[in-house]
């Protein structure tokens, strides 16, 4: 690149190596930020986006090689150095305080404060009102953060970030847990900070969205850099090739089994929201064995909601489900485990491991009961099974009795349905199962899908990925607003049919809604 | 005993691991190293008499930790044990002494067996109170079993009006005599309360690590919510612990009244305190999720002979206060170095790993 004589050049990366403790996460990487552009960073999980990412932010200080701001070298030695230097940064996981409210997470280390040094709410409110508004989330300010959906969540981390008036801003993932409009919502902001002369660097995952609003592209493996473009030179396949050195499918083929006879209905479940109105809105619908339903939705829409109806996470959720034409009276999850319901949720860290116990513990734990003998674990038995699950899965552990938590994201994710096929279900209800997750690792999921419904599974699944759900789904469901809004065979579904149907729900304006609660 | 895993000495090349071997071993060392101190320190302090008489003081603070242990180990505290020790003496002296009056001119008196029985079951029964108050009824466990802690403290009290309940032998002609078997009593050489200790411990241990209901202990002071997903009681199990904590407290409640033969309604008093300190020190974490049985006993063994030894060199209880304290910090702080340092040992072996 002819990067020496650029004037857009903001930030550049010298030669930057980071080795922790045996482990090198960045080798010699040579990186450039230019200002008034999205500067795109893409590689797989552990590719060492993050680590490059918190280096520029002051996070981590690097091994070796040099930081050149405006041209003259710099060294951060805290996140607080990069912040007064013009650099922010939103973070893949949210860092936020839950007890807080939204004012006081965005403007948390700085607050406005009057001439006692006393804080002025009333000012925080007000500032933080003008950032919510742009981002247009129907977010108050005086919310406690904790009870906002991970979205929201996400969108406060934004709007934190944005309030630093940062030159260089860094978003790491900022649209894993964000809907459709939402998505929307945030590339305006990102092209008015584009405008302003703002430097961003964005990484993701979800490469249409990179192709869209990228205007230079850097791909990481291994923690090397293999590949820097102007993204108008690119497409996915060069993307996918630099990402893991081959070109590879996305999709596992459906292989054209017929699905069998209904293995579940659920008949007009209801859920009524805390704040009024229902979350879950009279809902209907029946699944045959072999067949994988997916559940097109945005954010808020009502998905995970319903899962949690069917798993009898609510006790105060009305209707009724039938697995194999007989209904389902336990109402505890415990039980509705046993008759051959299994959840993988959304939520990898607080639902779905226990993150200080090991792989083959996390792996047993819905199924222990299937090990026992009287009351004895039967050791052989849940190693065998233990190490069944690793091979079938693809799981890449050295050693099922090492701690979940020292996993990849897409690791971690196959122990959770690991532990959900080992209860034997009948039903699989799976919540957004590709998030936040690498590639190679959400074709060995979709992989596993196609595989579980040919030996008879019903699959729900649910997303938000258009993409993912016609390439996957036998039948797809559309949910806006907790009300079913379409149901198409994959023949007659366009993507176009869904978005219209997953607006549905608020009403006779399309689109108009941004957010799900009104 | 306190559980090194394989893993640990396989990687055992690096200096690393060396240090974390020693590390997660620390409670066993220290407990060596307070065995060999007082050794020297102390005369007679090996003398077989004096081992089973630390012994048995040791065995009262050990049963309440493992119930503590289990109890922390989901995430909860429990403060009530010192308080249910009392009670449950006062109610095995109350049986032996009164029986039970039922008002129309007859009173039953049971035998020694089932007043043991009838004791148990008062501490089960206020741990399933403990455990009610905070699954039922979403009290915080520190609240809740606060609460209980005064409450059962007050009842101990009313009982007697503050009085002890004296002279426990029974009458022959009543069938309650031979209180004293379990506080005094001997098998095979060794006192009986030890044991008790030995087959509860080996239950308790064999429960943690090899039942589901153990596996579920652990799973709920990890991520309550994923254990709720996974299908997980996660209220029994809570109950459960609960009431295996007041069954402990019950068992150290009827030994002591039967050393004594006697029965004190401020027994007990601050007991909570030296089991929460046993079990920390033998690695549990209060943040739960984290423990072992047998680091808890070997916790509770640190501190009993470090309490007894130092009696026996004259060292003023005073001292015996900021030893006691000094130990549970430094044990807390090289729990902490030790996770930091695993963390550095698992990121090496995964570097090797590729």
């Amino acid at each position: 690149m002819t990067a020496a004589t650029d004037h857009d050049v903001i930030l550049k990366l010298e030669d930057v190596s980071k080795v922790y403790s045996g482990t090198v996460a960045v080798k010699r990487a040579n990186f450039e930020v230019r200002k008034g552009a999205v500067n795109v960073l893409v590689g797989e999980n552990g590719a060492g986006k993050s680590t490059l990412m918190k280096i520029i932010a002051g996070v981590e200080q690097p091994t070796l090689g040099r930081i050149l701001l405006d041209g003259e070298e710099v060294s951060f030695s805290s996140s607080g150095d990069a912040v007064n230097r013009g650099i922010g940064m939103v973070f893949q996981e949210l860092n936020l305080f839950g007890n807080l409210s939204v004012a006081e997470n965005i403007f948390a280390t700085r607050e406005i404060t009057n001439r006692f040094g006393k804080i002025d709410s009333r000012e925080q409110e007000r500032r933080a009102a003008e950032f919510l508004e742009r981002l247009q989330a129907g977010i108050r300010p005086d919310m406690l953060v904790e009870d906002l959906r991970i979205g929201q969540q996400q969108l406060v981390e934004i709007a934190k970030a944005v309030s630093l008036d940062a030159r260089i801003l860094i978003m790491d993932e900022p649209t894993s847990a964000l809907s459709a409009a939402e998505v929307e919502i945030l590339f305006k902001v990102i092209a008015d900070l584009k405008a302003r002369g703002v430097a961003i660097v964005y990484i993701s995952h979800r490469l249409e969205e990179l192709i869209r609003i990228g205007d230079t592209i850097t791909v990481l493996r291994d923690g090397r850099i293999t590949g820097q473009e102007k993204m108008k030179n690119v497409d996915t396949q060069w993307i996918v090739r630099q990402m893991i050195g081959s070109d590879a499918k996305d999709f596992a083929k459906a292989d054209g089994h017929v699905p069998g006879e209904e293995i579940f209905r659920a008949e007009d479940i209801c859920l009524p929201r805390v704040t009024g109105g229902l979350a879950v809105d009279h809902v209907s619908l029946s699944l045959r064995a072999g067949e994988i339903l997916g559940i097109y939705g945005l954010m808020g829409a009502g998905r995970s909601e319903l899962f949690d109806c069917i798993m009898g996470r609510h006790g105060h959720a009305t209707g009724a489900i039938f697995i194999a034409g007989k209904k389902v009276r336990e109402r505890d999850t415990a039980r509705r485990i046993r008759r051959g319901l299994a959840l993988i949720p959304e939520d990898r860290q607080r639902e779905g491991l226990v993150s200080i116990l090991s792989v083959a513990s996390n792996l047993t734990l819905a199924s222990l009961s299937r090990f026992v003998r009287l009351f004895h674990i039967s050791g052989a038995k849940e190693n065998q099974a233990v190490k069944q699950m690793v091979r079938e899965l693809a799981i890449k552990v050295a050693d099922p009795a090492q701690e979940v938590s020292s996993l990849s994201g897409g690791n971690q994710q196959k122990v959770v349905i690991g532990k959900a096929l080992l209860t034997g279900p009948k039903v699989l209800l799976m919540d957004e199962p590709s998030r936040g997750i690498d590639v190679g690792a959400k074709a060995d999921v979709f992989r596993t899908m196609r595989k579980l419904s040919r030996d008879g599974l019903g699959i729900l699944f649910a997303t938000s990925d258009l993409d993912e759900v016609m390439a996957l789904s036998d039948r797809i469901a559309v949910m806006s607003n907790g009300k079913l809004t379409g149901m198409f065979d994959r023949a007659e579904a366009t993507e176009a049919a869904l978005v219209a149907a997953s607006a549905l729900g608020h009403g006779p304006v399309p689109h108009a809604e941004s957010h799900a609660h009104d | 005993m306190t559980d090194i895993p394989a893993k640990a000495s396989v990687a055992s090349a690096s200096n690393g691991s060396v240090l974390l071997t020693l590390m997660k071993a620390r409670t066993f060392i220290a407990l060596i190293a307070v065995l060999i101190f007082f050794s020297i320190a102390a005369p007679n302090f090996l003398s077989a008499a004096n081992l089973i008489l630390m012994s048995k003081h040791v065995a009262l603070n050990a049963f309440l930790a493992m119930g503590m242990t289990f109890v922390i180990i989901t995430g909860g505290i429990d403060l009530s044990v010192g308080s249910i020790v009392g009670l449950c003496g006062m109610v095995a002296g109350y049986l032996v002494l009164n029986g039970i009056d039922l008002q129309v001119g007859y009173t039953i008196y049971f035998n020694v067996f089932e007043i043991a029985l009838i004791t148990l079951a008062v501490g089960i029964l206020i741990g399933a109170v403990n455990g009610l108050l905070i699954t039922r009824l979403n009290v915080a466990p520190f609240i809740a079993t606060l609460g209980v802690l005064y409450v059962a403290r007050g009842l101990a009290l009313l009982s007697s009006d503050g009085r002890t309940f004296p002279n426990l032998v029974g009458k022959p002609d009543l069938g309650t005599t031979g209180f004293g078997f379990l506080g005094a009593g001997r098998l095979l050489g060794l006192p009986v309360s030890i044991w008790i200790l030995v087959v509860v411990a080996l239950g308790a241990a064999y429960l943690a690590k090899y039942t589901p209901l153990g596996r579920h202990i652990f799973a709920v002071g990890g991520n309550e919510r994923a254990a709720r997903i996974s299908g997980v009681r996660v209220n029994m199990v809570k109950m459960f612990v609960y009431m295996f904590s007041g069954f402990c407290a019950a068992v150290v409640g009827l030994i002591i009244s039967s050393e004594l033969m006697a029965s004190h309604p401020a027994t007990g008093e601050s007991f909570e305190l030296n089991a929460i300190a046993a079990a920390v020190l033998g690695g549990t974490s209060m943040s739960g999720g984290r423990g072992t049985i047998g680091g808890t006993i070997v916790g509770a063994f640190v501190i009993g002979i470090l309490s007894d030894g130092l009696v026996m060199m004259g060292v003023s209880s005073f001292w015996q206060m900021v030893i006691k304290g000094l130990v549970i910090i430094v044990a807390v702080v090289v729990d902490q170095a030790q996770r930091r340092l695993q963390s550095r040992v698992t990121l090496m072996q995964m570097a090797k790993a590729g």
